[in-house]
């Protein structure tokens, strides 16, 4: 399956000898060897985390977390949604922020949907909440008139949604833009005139492949041809 | 498996871009994405790509007996797959609607055209003749599958060499590829299929539509033709109702495209062949980039970003005049005035204005968006006439707020 690779570890780890290895997304155990199971760079982060960074675009729907999606069809009580992933999830009805049996949410086929997985595992068909644990929506339901929905790999979303993400502060600096960010790929953008939607949504399509540096040149530019 | 659904903000989103006269990635009305033709090292096999959309192409041929009407005619055999890893939405096997409508396109195209000799093709009168086989996978969906199969089918065909053939008397010997050089096919032209999109009803066009704008388009109009402008096969689907001129002019522009691209395929036969004699590296493999993990590469992408600047230049010149253009006409409610936002200001409206909306009905609104269909081919046209069109397109007060 994998390749086994075994590394010599640089000095300063060696004093903490840690005697956990916690295994990240990409490595797999197997007794007393750790299989590598997708392509990528092997990173790691003090003391004892290793984990696989890959190029991936395909989505595997994880508890937890927050994805937009699309509505495909309203059956019974419940929404059948596609995230991007193998299959589609289910969103009930009463899963929205004031919603009761008589009060139903406005919701139509074809709508963008910010929502939660509270269950995504291999053996379950994967369901969605527009709520949190306190019954708010805290951010999440139905979105989107107006702007514009594209996609992009993986990697590109988790680097958006970091806490000190620099390319969210480097786009900042732009123009202003309402953009909502799913952890299955999907970005939905939107900003006062067209013209910068699109903007917006080419610079992040071009981001993927770049460097800190270039990425800095190439918003400086934009900015300066923009007023 | 399904393919992903069209959202309505996707729909509404691209059907108003189109409307400003702005694609996805920056294109003019008229552009075509960037194409890359390459070959792989057996003769006749082709790779074509057309921005994202991935196309190849395989020619082979064979001897069989010819049918019987036609005795000393060879035979071309047309065959289109949409392979699974093209699109989630295609199923191997399935013989969906798409998958028919190219074949018989492509078929309309290269075979009614006659573009290949077949009598060229013949090997022994009523016996044997040889039987041309194109046939055409799809790798990567991105919009525009007709255009690019074309091209790919057209450039294997020139790039194929048949085995030489030797008739002493009643001997009929095939020569392998190592005894005598294989000799290309005769092709008399080579005909191109150009697309173009409509939306809103056949007021805006645009050509090369990428999948997305295919999803939300109205429908489809496909020329097929050579670069002497002799229009090989014309197919309109999806219903519309096109007004002669609009054909017309779609048919001056895909002549023009469609010499550029037949110069493109010249140019790369020629590369091709080059390559070949002097002993360098070809086929496949060669063409691919070299792509790692580590490495950071991309095709450059345009941003379209000149615009803004321009547009704001224009904006603050005419804040004087009362605009012209308006992003998003309102009809205010007698008695009220609207400031700011963007739009016009109809407070305290000059005197100017009032000159110019002489025709003042309730209908007007109504008559211009009849004039709209009516003009449609004015719009048409990317050298922008358009200006006069939304000349009429005012913020309506029937009362003035003085």
């Amino acid at each position: 399956m994998g390749d086994v690779f075994s590394f010599q570890m640089p000095e300063s780890i060696t004093d903490s000898k840690p005697e956990k290895v916690v295994c990240g997304p990409g490595l797999r155990r197997n007794g007393d060897e750790v299989l590598v199971c997708k392509s990528g760079i092997l990173r790691h982060k003090q003391p004892n985390l290793y984990w696989i960074d890959s190029q991936q675009r395909r989505y595997v729907p994880g508890k937890g977390e927050s994805v937009i999606g699309i509505i495909t069809a309203k059956s019974g009580d419940i929404f059948k949604v596609d995230v991007g992933g193998s299959e589609q999830a289910s969103l009930s009805y009463l899963a929205f922020e004031g919603a009761t049996k008589r009060n139903r949410p406005n919701v139509q086929v074809g709508d963008l949907v910010y929502s939660q997985f509270i269950i995504a595992n291999k053996d379950m068909e994967p369901e969605l909440v527009c709520i949190d644990s306190c019954g708010r929506a805290n951010g999440m339901g139905v979105f989107g008139a107006g702007g514009l929905l594209f996609k992009v790999s993986l990697g590109l979303v988790r680097r958006l949604l970091a806490p000190q993400s620099e390319i969210a502060k480097d786009l900042e600096k732009m123009f202003p833009f309402e953009i909502v960010v799913g952890m299955n790929g999907r970005v939905w953008v939107k900003s006062k005139t067209i013209q910068q939607t699109l903007i917006v949504a080419n610079l992040l399509e071009s981001c993927e492949n770049m460097t800190a540096q270039q990425r800095q040149t190439l918003f400086r530019r934009v900015a300066d041809g923009s007023i | 498996m399904r393919d992903t659904p069209l959202s309505n903000c996707e729909r509404d989103f691209l059907l108003k871009a189109i409307q400003e006269k702005k694609r996805l990635d920056g294109r003019q009305t008229y552009d075509y994405r960037s194409i890359k033709i390459s070959f792989g090292t057996d003769y006749g096999c082709c790779f074509v790509d057309l921005g994202k959309t991935r196309i190849m192409a395989q020619v082979s041929c064979e001897l069989i007996t010819p049918k019987e009407n036609r005795p000393n005619e060879g035979l071309i055999f047309f065959n289109i797959e949409l392979s699974p890893m093209a699109s989630p939405a295609f199923e191997m096997g399935r013989q969906s609607e798409l998958l028919v409508k190219l074949n018989r396109q492509l078929e309309r195209c290269l075979r009614n055209s006659k573009c290949i000799d077949t009598e060229s093709l013949c090997v022994v009168s009523g016996e044997k003749v040889w039987q041309i086989r194109v046939d055409v996978h799809l790798l990567n969906h991105d919009g525009n599958l007709m255009d690019a199969a074309s091209i790919a089918a057209i450039a294997a065909l020139c790039h194929f060499r048949r085995p030489d053939v030797g008739i002493q008397g009643e001997e009929v010997t095939v020569y392998s590829t190592e005894e005598r050089d294989p000799i290309p096919l005769s092709i008399y032209h080579m005909p191109i299929c150009v697309s173009f999109s409509f939306f809103q009803q056949g007021t805006y066009l645009l050509v090369d539509p990428c999948e997305r704008e295919e999803r939300v388009m109205d429908g489809l109009l496909m020329i097929a033709m050579n670069k002497h402008r002799e229009i090989c096969s014309i197919q309109s689907s999806g219903g519309i109702m096109l007004l002669k001129d609009q054909v017309l002019r779609c048919s001056k522009i895909a002549s023009v495209k469609v010499s550029e691209i037949t110069e493109l395929i010249n140019k790369a036969l020629e590369n091709d062949k080059k390559a070949r004699k002097t002993g360098g590296k070809f086929g496949f493999a060669e063409s691919l980039p070299q792509e790692r993990i580590t490495a950071l590469k991309t095709d450059v992408s345009h941003v379209e970003m000149s615009d803004v600047k321009e547009k704001a230049n224009e904006i603050v010149q005419r804040a004087e005049v009362p605009p012209q253009t308006v992003p998003s006409p309102v009809l205010t409610a007698p008695g009220t005035g609207q400031v700011g936002e963007g739009l016009e200001n109809s407070w305290g409206l000059k005197e100017e204005e009032e000159e110019e909306e002489e025709d003042e009905t309730v209908e007007l609104k109504m008559e211009l968006e009849e004039g709209h269909e009516e003009k449609g081919r004015g719009d048409v046209v990317v050298i922008s006439d358009s200006d006069s069109e939304e000349e009429d397109v005012v913020i309506l007060n029937q009362v003035t707020t003085k």
